[in-house]
């Protein structure tokens, strides 16, 4: 078909190739010689901004620590916004890899933005390290180009079900979370393990994404011993501000995922927050010297206290830093920088230890917090670590995976009660 | 004497012209993937906002629902594969069931016009986002559903973006071609009919629903191949493409470009996809350029960019030669010689 048309429109056709070496782009001379490319791939448009933002200012504090050079090699990073929406991640993902070549991509933010380009960037052969907590990428789809550095959706949460029953000795619990994939996973997570360890959860409410008064859905919490909550974005804050107006926090415990009290939000929060026990993969209250440089930077540069999205990215960009160290002049080559990120294990990050199993999913600290006021100002207080969390949490894996993915009704909820 | 020929020659010239810069398009764009990437969206909206055309432009039927008849499509596509169909079978199946779906929609808001036609699109189109959405049992909710592979007809495989952007450019050129022979058939004459004046085109003994009707129908089945491209383009599918959002940008589209113009939703389509995907590569606040263009087409050429832009040279044509003075001497001239 295109041969044929070129054949007869000749003329045009030599006219337009004549043009177009004009225009074409210069092919990099030598691979070696050109800088190692980090695409971005971040939301700075829409509801998801501000984490996309946060994203953005924590590769930044990376690359600007390293005076842009990684093990010997000149980066330079590309930074695309897909606008929060799987089209959108798609086609900024076609212009990371195909318009600009990148070496390794970092991010998308959501889930959903993942989970339309993971074939994507396996087909075209592109290391991507993720934000987006989708479970099934590093599980029952596990990508061989992509590892996660952050967490799982259930990650934190299997920790908080567990710390729940055991330590703050809770039977009864509600949960609370947006009605989409990320809210699905995380309360599955929680109530597995709050379950499998002696309690049981006997509501769950799923108010929509935008929620504009949380009242009707408090109202229905009922008797119970806490609430599990697990929103995201800006949503957390109108939440607890509604849970602690309508007098439930001085009657039932709150407990949160890691979104729900990231200590990015903590400025955006008074009161309410104060006591808020949370189960999350970074604190910026945490002691590791990468992480004192990193909130110092953050501070100085932003005036932020950073949180998971911008930590998650701190650390993609140490994962990077170690894999070029680890293949030298080979790092061009995307299969084996893949291979590399995979092995990739660092002692020192802002989360502390780091390493991947077999799926590319991080095995890391996993922090228990309590929300305290000191000064005028909020922190999350680290009061209990888990070391070593996989995304398995203590389940074998064959049988985890086995399984189907976390879903609203999966593992179904027993113990309800209206 | 000559203007006459001339002007039959350009007429003709001109499409084919146009033909030929698309088809050897990818050369001007040095081959390079993401251009023709692009080039492709751009085609597979033209070709969605070309379907909501005939309602919007000439049926005078204002959608808001398109959106969710293309995403039917995809996702009708997504699981049919998923259940083991091949790629011929879940296209026709799609389309099948865009065109039922279509057709109950119609039935359902050609009970009105105007706003209340418009409302109740929308409803509809919510309701599929909603089904997309909350019902993930089947469509797997926001997590959405992923394809393998394009598919190969013929064993030519359109996994590269020049096969995939030759095959959107022939279907693209169809419904070009289709559109402009339905505008220009009596069907046509009579749907433009039911939009100026429907009550007298029943006393005229037309049926107006039933135009109405296929109208509908004609403008589904291009929904669903617009879809299809769609899903095969992305290789994924989920709820936000059958979002509000999603149907409010196909009818900007239509309304920026020009209704009731053939090539004005191929240039909305164009803006809207250069916008969203080149120009926000460089500018933060694309959104806010494009708000700004909106605003700009609707001050100045309220009828849409191309019949905008069509008054606005002529206006300019008209004033240029009222004051090129040499222009009336030489007419003048070559009538006395």
């Amino acid at each position: 078909m295109a041969r044929k048309l070129n054949r007869r429109t000749f003329l045009a056709g030599t006219a337009a190739g004549t043009a177009a070496t004009a225009l074409r782009f210069p092919a990099p001379a030598v691979a070696q010689a050109a800088s190692f490319k980090i695409g971005l791939l971040t939301v700075k448009t829409g509801p998801l901004a501000q984490g996309g933002i946060q994203m953005e200012q924590g590769i930044l504090t990376f690359l600007k620590e390293k005076a842009n050079t990684l093990a010997g090699r000149k980066v330079e990073l590309l930074i695309a916004d897909t606008g929060g929406n799987p089209a959108g991640a798609r086609t900024k993902a076609q212009e990371v890899i195909e318009r600009d070549k990148v070496n390794v991509i970092l991010g998308p933010l959501a889930a959903f933005e993942l989970l339309a380009i993971t074939d994507y960037v396996r087909d075209n052969a592109t290391p991507l390290i993720s934000l987006a907590a989708a479970e099934d990428v590093t599980q029952r789809r596990a990508n061989p180009f992509i590892i996660r550095p952050s967490a799982t959706s259930a990650q934190c949460c299997h920790v908080m079900g567990e710390y729940a029953t055991k330590e703050l000795k809770h039977r009864r619990a509600a949960t609370i979370s947006e009605d989409f994939a990320f809210g699905y996973e995380q309360m599955a997570g929680f109530q597995r393990v709050f379950e499998d360890s002696g309690g049981k959860v006997v509501k769950k409410l799923w108010p929509p994404l935008v929620t504009p008064d949380y009242t009707p859905f408090i109202a229905q919490i009922g008797n119970v011993d806490c609430v599990f909550n697990g929103f995201a974005g800006s949503n957390p804050v109108k939440f607890m501000r509604s849970y602690a107006d309508l007098g439930l926090k001085a009657k039932t415990p709150l407990l949160a995922g890691w979104t729900a009290m990231d200590d990015a939000l903590l400025r955006s929060l008074g009161d309410e927050a104060v006591g808020v026990v949370s189960a999350a993969f970074y604190s910026a209250d945490f002691g590791s010297d990468s992480n004192k440089r990193f909130v110092a930077a953050m501070q100085k540069d932003y005036n932020v206290l950073p949180g998971g999205y911008s930590a998650g990215m701190y650390v993609a960009g140490q994962c990077v830093e170690a894999a070029i160290q680890a293949l030298g002049a080979q790092a061009d080559d995307r299969k084996a920088l893949a291979e590399a990120l995979h092995k990739v294990s660092l002692a020192d990050t802002p989360r502390g230890a780091v390493k991947f199993d077999a799926y590319g999913n991080v095995v890391g600290d996993v922090f228990i917090r309590r929300c305290e006021k000191k000064g005028s100002a909020l922190v999350n207080t680290v009061i209990k670590t888990y070391p070593n969390v996989s995304q398995f949490w203590t389940y074998n894996e064959k049988e985890f995976l086995a399984n189907p993915v976390y879903t609203r009704d999966y593992p179904p909820a027993r113990n309800l009660e209206n | 004497m000559i203007r006459p020929a001339s002007r039959i020659a350009s007429a003709a010239a001109a499409p084919a012209l146009v033909v030929v810069l698309l088809a050897t398009l990818p050369v001007w764009l040095g081959h390079h993937p993401y251009y023709v990437n692009i080039a492709s969206q751009i085609l597979l909206w033209a070709v969605a906002a070309l379907a909501l055309n005939v309602l919007v432009g000439y049926a005078g039927l204002v959608s808001l629902g398109h959106a969710a008849l293309l995403a039917m499509a995809g996702y009708t596509v997504g699981l049919l594969l998923q259940a083991g169909y091949g790629h011929l079978a879940a296209d026709l199946g799609a389309i099948a069931v865009t065109l039922a779906a279509s057709a109950v929609f119609a039935v359902l808001a050609l009970r009105s016009t105007g706003v209340g036609f418009l409302m109740i699109t929308l409803a509809l189109g919510q309701i599929v986002w909603g089904i997309a959405y909350r019902w993930a049992g089947l469509t797997n909710g926001d997590n959405g559903i992923s394809l393998a592979a394009r598919p190969a007809p013929f064993g030519l495989s359109l996994a590269g973006a020049e096969a995939f952007y030759y095959t959107a450019l022939l279907i693209f050129l169809m419904a070009l071609v289709s559109m402009r022979i339905l505008v220009r058939s009596p069907f046509g004459a009579s749907l433009a009919g039911t939009r100026d004046q429907p009550r007298r085109m029943t006393a005229l003994g037309f049926n107006v629903w039933l135009i109405r009707f296929l109208a509908f129908l004609a403008s589904g089945f291009w929904s669903g191949v617009a879809g299809l491209l769609y899903v095969y383009y992305h290789q994924f599918i989920a709820p936000p493409a059958a979002a509000l959002t999603a149907s409010a940008e196909i009818l900007l589209m239509v309304i920026s470009g020009g209704a009731a113009t053939l090539l004005g939703p191929i240039a909305g389509a164009a803006i809207v996809v250069i916008m969203k995907n080149v120009a926000s590569a460089y500018i933060e606040r694309w959104n806010l350029v494009l708000g700004v263009i909106f605003i700009l087409i609707i001050s100045f050429m309220p009828e849409g960019l191309v019949p905008g832009s069509v008054r606005l040279a002529r206006a300019a044509w008209v004033w240029l030669r009222a004051r090129l003075p040499g222009r009336e001497g030489r007419y003048t001239q070559e009538r006395i010689s």
